[in-house]
């Protein structure tokens, strides 16, 4: 799980232009065999989403919206039940839930004197029944339901892979007798950065002592892990000292290279733990 | 001064001396004016005995000025800073004196110690004489090459690519610009000359010896036998060592470095050079010169170390072996040599070397850090960020400052500015400051300590066993390539190592508000410091006091003083950055006018005072050292103005005072005065300290005698200070060392360079406070008590006092508070129940809840005394000795007993209102937020049997399986794409063990799951799931689609906790979805609604009104008539008592009929 840089670049390199909906995952699979499945998807995703980063601001000028949009409306006029909004979307290649989104506002504002808010709008794609035209309540969920990358669904398996590798990471500390705060604990004492776990003992994971676990439930590739060390890791060494990072789906090899510095990177719960002995003399 | 007119009156070798040192400075660029300009007064009084003194003039010039010295720890391309001396460029003779000083001019104003790139790109040596020997008089008539290497002999046969000088300097390899250097210093010497009115001495006769010391000339044997005028050398030699033994010389060491510079130097070589400093002069007053060869040099050396033998013996281990294994000094004084191997075969002052200090953030603390510190969420955010730039800022200095090129104001400045333009309100400036001040000691106090005080020094340990060892090969690495020099034996103030970070921090950030944040800091740290009790230590104990006690209070010392010298080279840094100027005012009537308009600017902290308490309390040994290297950075005018000179006059009194040889009751310890000495004596070679001030000062030693004399005994006769912590603290001391093992090795080498550092000691806090102290008699009593039990015994007692004083604290939070807080939560629960879900005005409610509870805060007095008695006596059984007398025992446990009792009730009755009242409001915030209560609370719904395994499926891994079922319902999908029946029947199985176990569900997933089944019922009313399987039509088995609706009644019924959104299967969009199918197929739907009825999931009512909705929605006229259809069957099932069979009825019953019975 643990790739080297090239290793990692030959999987990305094939993930240019692919749109991101269960048939580009199951090909991905099929190149990759022996890579984990989640770990593909993790890479497939955060490549994906730096691939909307980039071009996220051209989807959103009053033309290309205007033209979007128009090509919505022609296209369910011919054929409300066709996968109009979905198809224009991998056709430009944006994101569907986000090509939901523009269009969605888009046809608010031409309905409502005021325009939506954001908040009215996440609920109307949490759940599209809200919406008031029936053709494009099922444009937008088929949209929402097709992305494999966006989406209040998609948020939602990632915000509960995250809470499960948190789970996941408590028990291994309980099982192994190291005792922590938790982030909720931290956060009541009133921390003003939390990791995961503050160990309240420390110990050394090969070598190295650690102060702080935090789990992430992703691939650690070299965009995610600058701005994660930039907001949160060093953030914790500066307050906690220096700790340990678990990117349960792998990360890039050569990104460990903090560990003198105090952060150190693991793709598993440790096995070597050593703690600190309390001599019985 | 008698020596002076003696040495300097006699031989020229001073003047040579003087010359040499004076007039060198490795590049033009570097020369320094501090040694220029004392060159230039020096000359202008002829008559001064100072002024040919070959040792005083050593000193004078040797000591670099605050720039120019290649040394400095922070590294050679700092930005500048304003109080570095204008470097008098040769290339800029005519410059006028009046010109105002560009202080952002990089050039003008150099870092100091940095050196300044030279206009040819050389690399800056030092400032010693160069001065070339002319190879092919080596033999016959040598040049003069006292204290540096011969340069034109460098790229032949100086084997290392450095400099190899006894001072330790880098002189770079080749010295190709040596000429062009020496051509610089002539130009610059000859603007001093014409500076100077007075005419200077001729140059002397060629052929005259001088004693050399470079490592390249073979040396020459010293014969005692041969020494020329032995009577009149030990004269010179005793008075000499008087003058060095009754502290009439500016400073011992440099005195000692003079005399062992002698006992090596290699062999004499002739003075010819027209660069030396004429001086014939002084040639006239005596016939011949006091050093005539080598084997006078030597034997005059000799003389003096016997005289100091007492001072030698209290130095390092490693200089009195190198002392005692000197040949010279074997063979002409085989007595000293015996005291010398004796005294190194007793003494344990080994040096130590030790990891350098490593970078360890300052840990946050709740207490201090969190929200409730701050006026504003505003206020907590911005230091929240500012501490990560703070760190990062660091770390980007820790990577690149010794990267060539690198420069701390490009790299750093502007980002460091940004983060303190933030710092807006002054309550974020303390914090900073603060957090600046914590990291600034901590660098110095807990080396390669694991951030706490938890894994302390199994850390080294751990590394050693750790795989990676490449970072330790690299410091090691580091350590070997760039040994830290301490610059000659009296090199300028510097900022070593991460000092050098917290400098240019200081000076790029150019914030006022900063620095007065941070002076006002430092000076209330230092106070405190400074006034911590110390133990006295009695050295007599009959059954002695254990060693461990005695390490212990030798190292709080040491780390104490370390720290009060490192906050006050920092706060003197900051004080008088806004007056350094490169030079002194030239004129006089400037000079009054400065004096005036700065004598009524009061100290930033009135040292004068801590000065004279210190000296009262027999406490110099702590605060002389810090008022060093406060004054160090004192600018030229600083000791002109009435208060500074006060203090200088009284340091002086003080060093006077210190004579070594004088013992007994009430003297201070020997290393201790030697420590004081060391550090005045450099202070004394501060250029920004007047030169004759040491020699026109009027001497009162008696007043200072009489002031200390009636003071009880002090921690001045204790004897605190040891060797590591004179030669941490006087690094420069090492020098000796170094010069003797450059004689050893043959070159006058690199000597290795010692690393010494600060002695690892604990991380705790500095020594306990005094408690606050009780009333009357009883008070007075518990006084008494300590006074005559051992000091450990005492602070033991503070200790567990203030201990558990602050965890009776924290006790009472987390019981007493914590079940307040718990009825307030309960309170708020109990009304909204009884008014439905209504909660008013939360300030009300919170108004209402604290009446209530507050009240109860006054148990939080009784609980604290509870918990103090019970408590405390353990602890101090626990601490003291195994054998301590009951009595006493007794007597300490009460005393805890009530100090601690004291401290927790004093604070708690003072804060215990305002306590509830924030806990109890934090709760209410939380509440009416919606989070529910506390995590610990919120643990019941979680939670399988305690046998489950939680093999359950993830919930991610559920949401993910059933959107993708979801997708490949609503299309579009490949003609091969679908699900099998299994399939279905196996998700929804797994999602029902998943909803028993709960380990890894949380909130919004179980939502999300909660949505997504209802959307999935729905397109299984709606036939809509395309069906993988034998099954031709791709579609569901009636039956099958009836028993997976069952499942989820059932999941919806027992399984998921939260909501379950059911109004959605009778949503406009899922009841759409039949529309689509051809034929329609109401059945399943309305065998749905019929089970959510009975099992209760959702009311008549509610699905009435539901189908009510439908119908104002727009459908095709078919469908609506369905609908309709469907709702007066439903509604009329009502009544009915069989309404299975009814509903069945409805469509095809053929199908239906059978299959429901199933």
């Amino acid at each position: 799980m643990i790739l080297t840089k090239a290793q990692y670049d030959e999987i990305a390199q094939c993930l240019v232009s692919v749109p991101p909906t269960r048939q580009s995952l199951r090909k991905l699979k099929q190149r990759f065999p022996s890579q984990s499945q989640a770990t593909l998807l993790s890479i497939f995703s955060q490549e994906y989403q730096k691939h909307i980063k980039r071009t996220h601001s051209k989807h959103h000028t009053s033309e290309a919206i205007e033209s979007y949009y128009q090509r919505y409306l022609n296209g369910v006029v011919k054929n409300g039940a066709a996968p109009v909004l979905l198809e224009l979307a991998n056709e430009v290649e944006y994101a569907p839930s986000l090509m939901a989104r523009i269009i969605l506002e888009r046809f608010l504002q031409e309905h409502d004197e005021t325009p939506p808010s954001k908040s009215v709008i996440n609920s109307m794609l949490r759940d599209p029944s809200q919406i008031p035209d029936g053709v494009l309540a099922n444009q937008v969920y088929q949209c929402i339901v097709n992305d494999c990358c966006y989406g209040p669904l998609v948020d939602c398996i990632k915000h509960a892979i995250g809470h499960e590798h948190e789970v996941l990471l408590r028990d291994l500390l309980l099982e192994k007798n190291l005792s922590f705060l938790d982030e909720d604990q931290l956060r009541a004492k009133g921390y003003d950065k939390t990791p995961d776990f503050i160990l309240q003992v420390p110990v050394a994971v090969e070598g190295h002592i650690i102060h702080w676990i935090e789990s992430k439930a992703s691939f650690g590739d070299e965009c995610s892990h600058h701005a994660y060390l930039h907001d949160q890791f060093w953030s914790y060494w500066n307050r906690f000292g220096p700790g340990l990072v678990i990117y349960w789906y792998g990360f890039i090899q050569e990104l460990d290279c903090n560990r003198e510095r105090g952060i150190l990177l693991a793709a598993c719960f440790p096995t070597d733990i050593i703690t600190l002995c309390h001599s019985t003399a | 001064m008698v020596l002076a007119h003696f040495l300097g009156g006699t031989v020229c070798f001073g003047r040579k001396m003087q010359a040499g040192f004076h007039n060198c400075s490795p590049a033009p660029s570097t020369l320094s004016p501090a040694g220029g300009y004392r060159a230039a007064t020096a000359r202008q009084r002829p008559g001064s005995s100072r002024e040919s003194m070959g040792t005083a003039r050593t000193a004078g010039s040797s000591r670099a000025p605050p720039q120019g010295a290649p040394e400095d720890g922070g590294g050679g391309d700092s930005p500048p800073w304003a109080g570095a001396r204008r470097p008098r460029s040769a290339g800029s003779p005519g410059r006028a004196l009046s010109d105002p000083p560009n202080l952002s001019n990089l050039e003008e104003f150099p870092p100091v110690g940095s050196v300044p790139p030279g206009p040819a790109g050389t690399k800056p040596s030092r400032r010693i004489n160069p001065t070339p020997v002319s190879e092919e008089r080596s033999l016959s008539k040598p040049k003069t090459c006292f204290t540096s290497p011969p340069i034109s002999c460098v790229p032949s046969s100086q084997p290392s690519a450095l400099d190899t000088s006894p001072w330790g300097l880098g002189l770079p390899p080749g010295c190709r610009s040596l000429q062009e250097e020496r051509a610089m210093l002539r130009k610059e010497r000859s603007k001093q000359l014409q500076q100077s009115p007075t005419p200077t001495c001729p140059t002397p006769e060629s052929g005259l010896l001088l004693p050399s010391r470079t490592g390249s000339l073979t040396v020459e044997p010293a014969d005692p036998a041969r020494v020329s005028s032995r009577q009149r050398l030990e004269v010179v030699a005793l008075v000499y060592s008087s003058c060095i033994a009754e502290n009439l010389v500016p400073n011992l060491f440099l005195e000692l470095f003079f005399v062992l510079q002698l006992l090596t130097a290699r062999r004499m070589v002739a003075a010819k050079d027209n660069d030396l400093e004429p001086s014939q002069g002084t040639l006239d007053s005596l016939e011949s010169p006091l050093f005539q060869s080598i084997h006078d040099c030597v034997f005059f050396a000799v003389q003096v170390l016997e005289h100091q033998f007492q001072i030698l013996s209290y130095l390092d281990k490693g200089t009195l072996k190198l002392l005692a294994e000197n040949e010279r000094l074997l063979c002409f004084s085989p007595a000293l040599q015996g005291r010398l191997r004796a005294a190194y075969e007793g003494s344990i002052a080994k040096v130590s070397l030790t990891m350098p200090p490593s970078a360890q953030a300052v840990s946050f603390q709740p207490e201090t850090d969190n929200r409730a510190n701050f006026s504003s969420d505003r206020a907590f955010h911005t230091f929240k960020k500012q501490r990560d730039v703070f760190y990062e800022v660091l770390r980007e200095w820790e990577d690149h400052h010794e990267e060539p090129g690198w420069d701390f104001e490009k790299g750093l400045g502007s980002r460091i500015r940004a983060m303190m333009s933030q710092l807006s309100a002054a309550c974020s400036h303390s914090h900073f400051v603060r957090l600046f001040q914590k990291q600034l000691l901590q660098m110095y106090q807990s080396p390669g300590g694991a951030g706490g005080p938890v894994l302390g020094e199994a850390s080294d340990v751990l590394n050693m066993l750790g795989a990676d060892k490449l970072g330790r090969l690299r410091r090691l690495q580091e350590r070997l390539a760039a040994p830290p020099s301490s610059g000659g034996p009296c090199p300028p103030p510097t900022f070593p190592g991460y000092q050098g970070f917290f400098k240019d921090f200081i000076l790029s950030a150019s914030s006022f508000q900063f620095n007065q944040h941070l002076m006002d800091s430092l000076s209330l740290k230092i106070q405190e410091l400074n006034g911590l009790p110390l133990p006295q230590h009695e050295p007599a104990d009959e059954d002695g006091e254990s060693d461990v006690d005695w390490q212990g209070e030798r190292r709080q010392f040491a780390m104490v003083l370390l720290s009060l010298r490192l906050l006050a080279k920092f706060l003197g840094f900051v004080a008088f950055l806004p007056y350094r100027g490169p030079e002194p005012p030239q004129s006089r009537e400037l000079q009054d006018s400065i004096v005036a308009l700065r004598s009524q600017v009061p100290p930033v902290l009135d040292v004068r005072t801590l000065l004279q308490r210190g000296l009262q309390a027999q406490r110099a040994v702590l605060t002389v050292p810090w008022l060093v290297e406060f004054l160090s950075f004192a600018d030229y005018i600083v000791p002109l103005l009435d208060y500074y000179r006060s203090i200088f006059t009284l340091l002086l009194h003080l060093y006077r005072s210190l004579v070594l040889s004088r013992e007994g009751e009430g003297e201070m310890c020997f290393l201790n005065k030697l420590l004081l000495l060391a550090v005045l004596g450099w202070l004394f070679q501060i250029p920004t300290v007047p030169e004759d001030f040491f020699f026109l000062e009027e001497c009162q030693v008696d007043a200072l005698e009489v002031d200390t004399a009636t003071s009880e005994r002090g921690l001045d006769s204790v004897p605190v200070v040891d060797q590591q912590l004179l030669y941490t603290c006087c690094p420069y001391i090492g020098e000796l060392r170094k010069l003797l093992a450059s004689w050893v090795s043959g070159s006058s080498g690199r000597s290795g360079g010692f690393v010494r550092k600060i002695t690892p000691t604990t991380t705790t806090s500095l020594g306990a406070q005094l408690p606050p102290s009780g009333h009357g008699l009883q008070a007075q009593l518990a006084q008494a008590f300590f006074h005559n039990q051992p000091p450990s015994l005492r602070r033991t007692v503070e200790f567990v006092a203030e201990r558990i004083g602050s965890n009776c604290v924290k006790h009472i939070k987390a019981t007493l508070v914590a079940d307040l807080v718990h009825q307030a939560e309960s309170l708020i629960q109990e009304q909204r129940m009884t008014q439905s879900q209504e909660v008013g005005d939360p300030a009300q409610l919170l108004e209402i809840l604290c009446s209530q509870l507050c009240p109860h805060g006054a148990q939080a007095l009784t609980q604290g005394r509870e918990f103090c008695q019970r408590k405390s006596p353990g602890a101090v059984r626990a601490l003291l000795p195994e054998e301590t007398p009951a009595a006493v025992l007794s007597s300490a446990e009460n005393i805890a007993v009530g100090l601690a009792t004291e401290k927790a009730c004093a604070w708690l009755s003072a804060n215990i209102t305002a306590l509830i009242r924030r806990e109890v409001k934090a709760a209410v915030s939380r509440i009416l937020r919606g989070q529910g209560p506390e995590p610990a609370a919120r643990g019941e719904r979680r939670g399988c049997s305690r046998a489950c395994e939680h093999h359950a499926p993830l919930p991610s891994h559920l949401i993910s399986e059933i959107k993708d079922v979801l997708s490949l319902a609503v299309g579009p999908r490949d003609p091969d794409e679908g699900v099998s029946p299994e399939h279905l029947e196996q998700l929804l199985g797994q999602l029902h063990q998943m909803l028993q176990c709960r380990q890894f569900l949380c909130p919004p997933a179980e939502q999300y799951l909660a949505k997504c089944s209802v959307e999935l019922a729905s397109l299984l009313v709606a036939d809509q799931i395309p069906i993988l399987g034998p099954c031709a039509s791709h579609r569901l088995e009636r039956g099958e689609a009836r028993r997976l609706l069952l499942m989820l009644l059932s999941l919806w019924k027992d399984d998921f906790q939260g909501p379950v959104p059911l109004q959605l299967l009778l949503s406009p969009r899922n009841v759409g979805l039949l529309a689509d199918t051809r034929p329609r197929e109401w059945d399943l739907l309305l065998f749905l609604l019929r089970e959510l009825v009975e099992k209760g999931l959702m009311d008549r009512m509610e699905i009435e009104t539901c189908l009510g909705s439908l119908h104002e929605a727009l459908w095709p006229e078919d469908f609506s008539e369905e609908l309709e259809t469907l709702t007066r069957l439903f509604l009329a099932e009502l009544h009915l008592p069989e309404p299975q069979q009814r509903a069945c009825e409805l469509v095809q019953p053929s199908r239906g009929t059978v299959l429901a019975q199933s």
